[in-house]
This record gives C-alpha cells, structure tokens and sequence, in this order.
C-alpha cells in the first residue's frame, strides 16, 4: 500500500458561495417588471434632484394670457396650467415635494415602528402589552380617515402632513417587526446566546435585528405606493404643501377646476403620481419574490 | 365560538376606549385656543371666562374627558359651530349618505375582485393570469381621487352620460332610489370600487392558487370529481376569508371616503369632515371621526366573529 502524506492529496480550492444579498440582488435584476419599475423612479426621482437643470422654465413663473393651453403648444410641451406656468416644469419639480412626502413618512415609520415593534417582541411581558396595546389603538382607524383627522386638527402643511403620515404607518410597521420578532425570539440559536451570557442588548443587536430587518424592511416598502397616494391626497384636500409650490396632489386640486376647459393637462398631475405609485407597488412585489419573504 | 365571541368582545372594549382619547384629544392637538372660532374678536375677559366655564375648558383633562366621554355615550356630540346644529344629527345624515356609496362600491369591488382572483388563481401564471393580476395592482396602485376626475373627464365632461358632482337632481342630499338619483352615484361608486377589487383580488388570486395546491384537490380530481364539482370546493373553502376581506373593506371605504367625496361633491361624512376642518369646527370633526373610527371598530369585531362562525378551522 502506498503512502499517500496528506499534501499530496488532491483538495479543491474552497469557493466562497455567494452571499444572501448577492442572490437576492441577481434575482431582484433578473425581474424584468421589477427593473422597468425601478428605472422609472430612478428616472424621476433623477428629475427631480436635477429640477432646476431639467426643467426648460420656472415652475413658479406664470403668464395669465397663456393659461391653460393644450399639451402639445410650441414652448409648452404638456400645456399650462390654470395661472399660465409650464406644466413639465412644474410636474419636474413636483416631483420633489411629492417623493419627499411620500418617502420620508414611511422611512420615519420604519425606524420608530421597528423599534418599538422589536422592543415590544423581544422584551414580551408587560413592555409587550403596553407598546402593542397602544398601537392597537391607532391601527383601529382607517389610514385615510387617521391622516385627515390628525392632520386636519394639527392644521395645514408640509411638517404636520408628513407627522400625521407617520403616524399612520407606524402602527402597520410595528406589528410586523413585533410578530417576527416574538417568533425569533423562542429559536434555538437565541436560546443558545441568551445560554451562553449575552446581553439583551447584544442579541438584540447581532442576533435579532439582521433576521428581522429584511421582512420589515420588504414589508415598508409595500407602504411606499400608500403613502404616496396618500400625501398627495392630503395635498389634494389643501391639507399639505400650499400653494404656489409644485406638488402633483395640490396641483390636481388647482386643476380641478379647468377639466372643461384642459381635460388632459388637468390630468396630468395624477398620472405623475399614479406611475410613481405603481412602479413602487411593483419593485415592492419583486424585492418580496427576490428576498422570499412570506407573509 | 361563545368564548371566542366574548374573548373578542373584551379585547375590543380598551380599543374603544383608546378610540375615545384619541378623538378627544384632536381638540387638544389642535393649535390656539379651542373656543378662538366661537369668540368674538373682541370678546371681554369676563365673557371668555363664562364661555371657558360653559364648554368645561377650564377643569383638567380627565375631567373633560370624562364629561365629554359621558355625553357622548348619550349620543349628545356636542354642537357644531358652523351651523349650530347638534353633531350628531349632522353625523347621522351623512354617515346614511356614504354608507350607501360604500355598501355599492364593496359589492361591485367583491363582484369584480373575486371574477379577477378567481381567474387568475386558477391560470395560474398563464396570460390570463398575469392580466388579472395587472388589475389587480392597478386597484391597489391608482390615486382613487385621480380617478375619479378621469371619469368625470371622459364620462360627464366628454360624453355627458352621468352628472358629475352631488347626489341627486338640483343640488338635493336626499337619497331616493329612482334613475335619476342612481345616475349620480354610478361614477363616485365604480371609483370607490377599484380599491376593494384591487384587494379582493389580490386575496382571492392567493387563496384559490394555495387551495388547488393542497392534497385534498389532488383527491377530488382523483376520484373523477368533475371540474364544476373541485370549484365549488375552492369557494367554499375560499369564501370565510374573502368575505372577512370584504367586511373589513367596507369599513376603509366608510372612513377614507373624504377624497372621493370631495372630488364627486357627494354629500357624505367625507365632506362633512372637509368642510368641519377648513371651518376649524372641531366638535363636528371630533364627533365626525369618533363615529367613523367607533364604526370601523365594531365592523371588524363583527368580521372577526362572523369569519370564525362560518369556518370553524379557525381556532383562535
């Protein structure tokens, strides 16, 4: 028999199997509806950091003799609104103030609602009952119906639409982070930390958040399109951003009016928000299959 | 199902009541003095006082709130300060007012959305599918308000087929069923019904793709079941939760209608609490909301309670 000494044995080199985010990235870029959405609100949202480079006049500059003129006009691609102002500049610039709105509740949400969710989920007992307790209480009215009703006492504009749109979702967030929490918490490999002398704060830290993050974070996400919708809603009744500055919500309102006279410029606006509304329903869905998050 | 009922009843009574402070301290958020839009400006010292004293504004919040709490639970909402008239009156108008918008637009959404769900549930992946999930993210995904004027764009504008604003003939907000009131509820109701059909499909689609999944399926076709005969199956085990979906919908439509009724002019709560804000009269929104919210409670108990009666799978 041969003596084979172990460095003479033929050992493959160890390859390094691609990592979770990895896999979840290349099967988010082989989603073509998901992509297609994504480059549509990069293409947005592109337009409207570059607003003052992009758009061809000032959004706030209106001419009365040239209101209202049909999409198409020489100088005014999409028309002019109800006071004369280009209606591309403005829908570019809308574009800030409506993502702004649409986006900041639900990352604001996120963080809060996460972290009482988490705290609620892993602490259990009496913290569980008073934190969940207390969301019920907000999860207990229709979304729209909490974000008039807080907003509408609080008074018109930016500040207290985007307080009361956070509100709203964070209830939402919150229930989820806590019903995936209270579910790790009883895994072994917690048991096993917990067994072996870590701190709360530590598992809850190594353990907890990097398993719980991605269901919630998919979860928000799914908000985005909602609250898009909403914000712009709040504007639309004339309980958010106010006039003159470009909103696509506010601006619906204003148009309201000229629907004999424009129909499809005063519709413009609402497509603006019904495509940024939809593109994120869709990279929301895909992110879900990609992550392969069940809920 | 006795216990559960109760158990559900108990669990609901804090929600309420939590309900009920928030309600109440809408006022309380509400920036300025509560009684600055009934005051004259130039109200004597005295007079604020006696005022101050009348509405309860000068005892402490638990004590206020428990007056107020006292009152309504007599029905007593307070009166609105636009008008003078009591809250609830008010309320109890417009509250029949969206409530029958809200009961059509869920019919014709669960009438839709289960056609969608069903149909893409069981084309699973086929081209079918994939067209009645696409109107199915449409629902969820369109700004209902927008909508709404592109109806009004192309049906009343254009076309001239439906009116485009009110209730009825001549600016009247009493509901009669005769053609003439039911035209003008036919564009505010199929808007508000895209958001239920969205959901309701959505649902639906998932349900009936995981019941054709399961083994007993598999069984019925096995034993030479005939097609029509696995469908029925497929209702009857999808049915409790779609039914509970719709339940619950229908009390979304009841208090999110505000932007659908401001668009149609639809003389409901919706634009109750629209007119209540931008007249700061806070007993109308407070009372408004309380009874929206306290509604939207109950249904969903009632859903809860109902879905467990009609599918005793459920053990909860």
């Amino acid at each position: 028999m041969a003596d084979i000494s172990l460095s003479q044995m033929q050992v493959p080199d160890a390859v390094r199997s691609a990592g979770y985010w990895q896999n979840v990235g290349a099967r988010l870029v082989r989603d073509k509806t998901a992509m297609v959405a994504a480059a549509v609100l990069l293409l947005l949202l592109l337009a409207a950091i570059f607003a003052p480079l992009v758009a061809p006049m000032d959004p706030l500059d209106g001419r009365m003799i040239n209101r209202l003129k049909p999409i198409g006009t020489p100088g005014h691609l999409l028309g002019t609104d109800e006071l004369g102002r280009d209606m591309l500049s403005r829908l570019i610039w809308g574009g800030r103030l409506s993502l702004l709105m649409g986006v900041t509740p639900v990352v604001l949400a996120f963080v809060i609602g996460s972290a009482l969710g988490i705290i609620a989920g892993y602490a259990g007992g009496w913290t569980n009952t008073l934190i969940m307790r207390t969301i019920d209480v907000f999860y207990a009215f229709p979304s729209v119906l909490l974000a008039v009703a807080l907003s509408g006492a609080l008074g018109a504009g930016l500040g207290n639409a985007l307080l009361s749109l956070t509100v709203v979702f964070i209830p939402p967030i919150a229930r989820v982070a806590e019903s995936v929490t209270t579910r790790l918490r009883s895994s072994d490999f917690i048991e096993a930390a917990r067994a072996s002398g870590a701190g709360a704060l530590t598992i809850v830290r190594v353990h907890v958040l990097g398993n719980v993050l991605g269901p919630i974070f998919v979860y928000a996400t799914s908000l985005i399109a909602v609250s898009m919708i909403l914000a712009s809603g709040l504007s639309f009744l004339g309980l958010g951003v106010r006039p003159p500055n470009p909103e696509w919500g506010l601006m619906l309102n204003t148009l309201r009016t000229a629907i004999y006279v424009q129909p499809w410029v005063a519709a413009l606006p609402g497509a603006m928000i019904f495509m940024v509304s939809i593109s994120f329903n869709m990279l929301s869905d895909g992110l879900r299959s990609a992550m392969e998050v069940r809920q | 199902m006795f216990g559960y009922t109760l158990r559900r009843i108990i669990y609901t009574a804090p929600v309420l009541l939590g309900v009920a402070v928030v309600c109440f301290a809408l006022v309380h958020i509400s920036p300025g003095d509560p009684l600055i839009s009934i005051l004259p400006a130039d109200a004597s010292v005295d007079l604020q006082n006696r005022l101050r004293t009348l509405y309860g504004f000068d005892r402490s919040y638990p004590e206020q709130f428990i007056l107020w709490l006292g009152r309504a639970l007599q029905g007593d909402l307070g009166t609105s300060i636009a008008t003078g008239r009591p809250v609830t009156t008010e309320v109890m108008r417009a509250v029949a007012n969206t409530l029958m918008l809200a009961a059509v637009a869920t019919f014709i959404g669960f009438v839709l959305g289960c056609f969608f769900g069903f149909v893409a549930g069981y084309f699973s992946n086929s081209p079918l599918d994939k067209a009645a999930s696409a109107a199915a993210v449409f629902g969820v995904s369109v700004p209902h308000y927008w909508l709404g004027m592109v109806l009004v764009i192309i049906f009343s504008a254009q076309l001239g087929w439906f009116p485009a604003a009110g209730a009825g003939p001549g600016g009247s907000s009493q509901w009669k069923f005769d053609m003439e009131h039911l035209s003008y509820m036919v564009l505010p109701a199929l808007t508000m019904s895209v958001i239920p059909m969205g959901i309701i499909a959505r649902t639906v689609r998932a349900l009936v793709a995981e019941i054709l999944a399961q083994e007993f399926v598999i069984g019925l076709r096995a034993r030479g079941l005939s097609e029509l005969g696995v469908f029925l199956h497929v209702v009857k085990n999808a049915a409790p939760t779609a039914l509970a979906v719709m339940g619950v919908q229908l009390g979304y439509l009841l208090g999110g209608s505000i932007l659908i009724e401001t668009v149609f002019s639809w003389p409901g709560t919706g634009m109750l609490l629209n007119s209540a804000i931008f007249q700061r009269d806070l007993p109308l929104l407070q009372g408004t909301i309380l009874v929206l919210a306290m509604f939207f409670v109950v249904l969903n108990l009632a859903v809860d309670v109902l879905q467990s009666a009609l599918d005793p799978r459920i053990k909860r």
